[in-house]
């Protein structure tokens, strides 16, 4: 019978320009010789290109920047730092703690999902306006096809601590003047008017300022993905260094039980 | 005493009572309202007990079947099996063996053969049902991602193998079992037309395709199925890791010769 699948060419052969590593000791990302040519960059700027091909300082400032101010509280209550703080009360390792809060920060109601979806709602209603329909057009399509406007509302409290403190950073290194941070906040001053009352967040700002920059929703997509890694680190920390099983712990009582109180007998 | 409301986990699946001696351990624990420790573990298979967790009642012996011929036909994926090269990885490297099973998940999670390819394929079920004239139609006109997700678009029919070639024994095997053994309608039905259905998707049905229906027959919905078919692969990935880990990297391929750095 002859074989005809379309994966037989592909058996050893992975053919690629992103990069790798030579037995001979040589080490090539998107073409560059990182010994040579990588060896004296920002860990941040090795990222950017690393994830977006591009070489710009100003962009790995930018995000280090955001990194500090906006995705590195240090709470165990946050969802996924508690995660990590639960795996160092629970006395598991500091990777394994680090890797489920990663996990864990691709969540709908904060972390990764804004973050793509806000520069994707950005690019998105940017095009629309240049064909010619108005803001409110734009928001009101996507309040009523998503309930909802990534980058806009925040669980917990309506406002955005990190708003001010992010621009002021922005600005002091050049940023916070482009079309799409002004379109984040122009959506921001649409909603505060109308009766959603959503309040911008730190995703549309972020996306804003990095779409300036040139960044597509995958790449702020990529760069971001370890970005709350330092927010999470201290939390397994704090409570590696507690008693065992002290974080939050809880008593029977703290389960509200909503099945009905009747007890079954298993049917064998 | 404070005046604020104690916080508290609000659940229909569990329900405990507490020691006399310490409010921090439970003397009972009740899963939907039957005793865990005093009468499902004497007298429920495990199978039956996930499907009550799942599922929140007691399964039907045609649903325990069913659910227990998938959890074999899933158990193991095998070595070449994406997931369980993803715990090898880790087994050879000498990772923690936790990290094996979170590359197995993490891996075993996306859109070819993972489990959110079960979800996006329990959602043609929802669609479609029986009628094949509406898979036809979803098939050619398969849903358009609008706006951006964290999960990139399918870029085949879900529950179909793209790089097949014909519908492998091991999954036709299953299927008839399945079918047979869990006198679920949609399995059937699958079963009759799995090849008409093959030919609107240009390539072969897998085992995803397989998971979704039998789950579907189960009346699980596509998260839940995402999930299951997300547990029910790992114990493959498991003994699979642990026996690289004991053979070594040396014994694991390198694809030294394979690796192709474009100039």
């Amino acid at each position: 019978m002859p074989v005809h699948s379309k994966l037989e060419k592909f058996e050893d052969n992975w053919r690629t320009s992103m990069g790798g590593w030579s037995l001979e000791g040589k080490v090539v990302l998107r073409g560059k010789d990182v010994f040579k040519e990588l060896g004296n960059n920002s860990w941040m700027e090795y990222l950017l290109f690393a994830s977006t091909g591009k070489e710009s300082p100003k962009i790995a400032r930018l995000m280090e920047g955001m990194w500090v101010i906006c995705t590195s509280f240090p709470d165990p209550r946050i969802w996924n730092n508690r995660v990590s703080a639960l795996a160092g009360t629970a006395r598991s390792t500091g990777v394994l703690a680090a890797a489920a809060s990663v996990a864990v920060s691709e969540a709908t109601i904060y972390g990764l999902k804004p973050i793509k979806g806000a520069t994707d709602f950005l690019y998105r209603a940017d095009k629309r306006l240049a064909e010619g329909e108005t803001l409110e057009q734009i928001v009101k399509t996507e309040l009523k096809q998503y309930r909802s406007v990534y980058g806009y509302g925040r669980p917990l409290v309506t406002g955005d601590e990190r708003v001010e403190p992010m621009m002021n950073f922005a600005r002091s290194i050049g940023c916070g003047e482009g079309k799409y941070i002004k379109l984040a906040f122009a959506v921001a001053e649409y909603l505060s008017n109308s009766r959603f009352k959503y309040q911008i967040n730190i995703a549309a700002v972020c996306a804003g300022l990095l779409a300036d920059e040139g960044l597509k929703p995958m790449e702020f997509y990529h760069m971001a993905t370890l970005a709350f890694t330092a927010g999470a680190m201290p939390c397994f920390i704090d409570t590696l260094n507690h008693q065992e099983g002290c974080f939050f712990p809880l008593r029977t009582s703290r389960l509200n039980f909503t099945g009905g109180e009747t007890v079954k007998h298993w049917r064998v | 005493m404070s005046d604020t409301p104690v916080e508290q986990i609000t659940t229909k699946i569990w329900r405990e009572t507490p020691e006399p001696d310490n409010p921090f351990a439970a003397a009972s624990c009740y899963c939907c309202g039957y005793d865990v420790y005093g009468d499902l573990l004497k007298h429920a298979s495990y199978i039956d007990y996930l499907y009550l967790l799942f599922k929140q009642q007691q399964p039907t012996p045609e649903q325990s079947a069913l659910l227990q011929g998938l959890a074999i036909a899933l158990a193991n994926p095998g070595p070449r099996d994406h997931s369980v090269r993803a715990a090898m990885s880790a087994g050879v490297g000498g990772s923690t063996h936790a990290s094996a099973i979170i590359a197995a998940i993490a891996v075993g999670a996306g859109n070819l053969g993972g489990a959110r390819e079960v979800f996006h394929a329990m959602a043609y079920w929802q669609q479609c049902q029986n009628n094949l004239e509406d898979w036809q139609q979803l098939i050619e006109n398969p849903p358009q991602l609008e706006r951006e997700d964290v999960w990139l678009p399918m870029e085949h029919v879900p529950g179909f193998d793209p790089n097949g070639v014909s519908c492998p024994t091991p999954v036709k095997e299953t299927l008839a079992h399945l079918a047979d053994a869990g006198k679920g309608a949609n399995l059937r039905w699958l079963h009759e037309n799995r090849t008409a259905l093959e030919e609107f998707a240009e390539c072969p049905l897998a085992f995803s395709g397989v998971a979704a229906a039998a789950l579907y027959d189960l009346d699980f919905l596509p998260e839940q199925a995402e999930m299951l078919f997300l547990l029910l692969r790992l114990p493959g990935a498991a003994v699979h890791s642990l026996e690289q880990e004991r053979l070594g990297w040396r014994k694991y391929p390198f694809f030294a010769n394979g690796f192709k750095l474009n100039p």
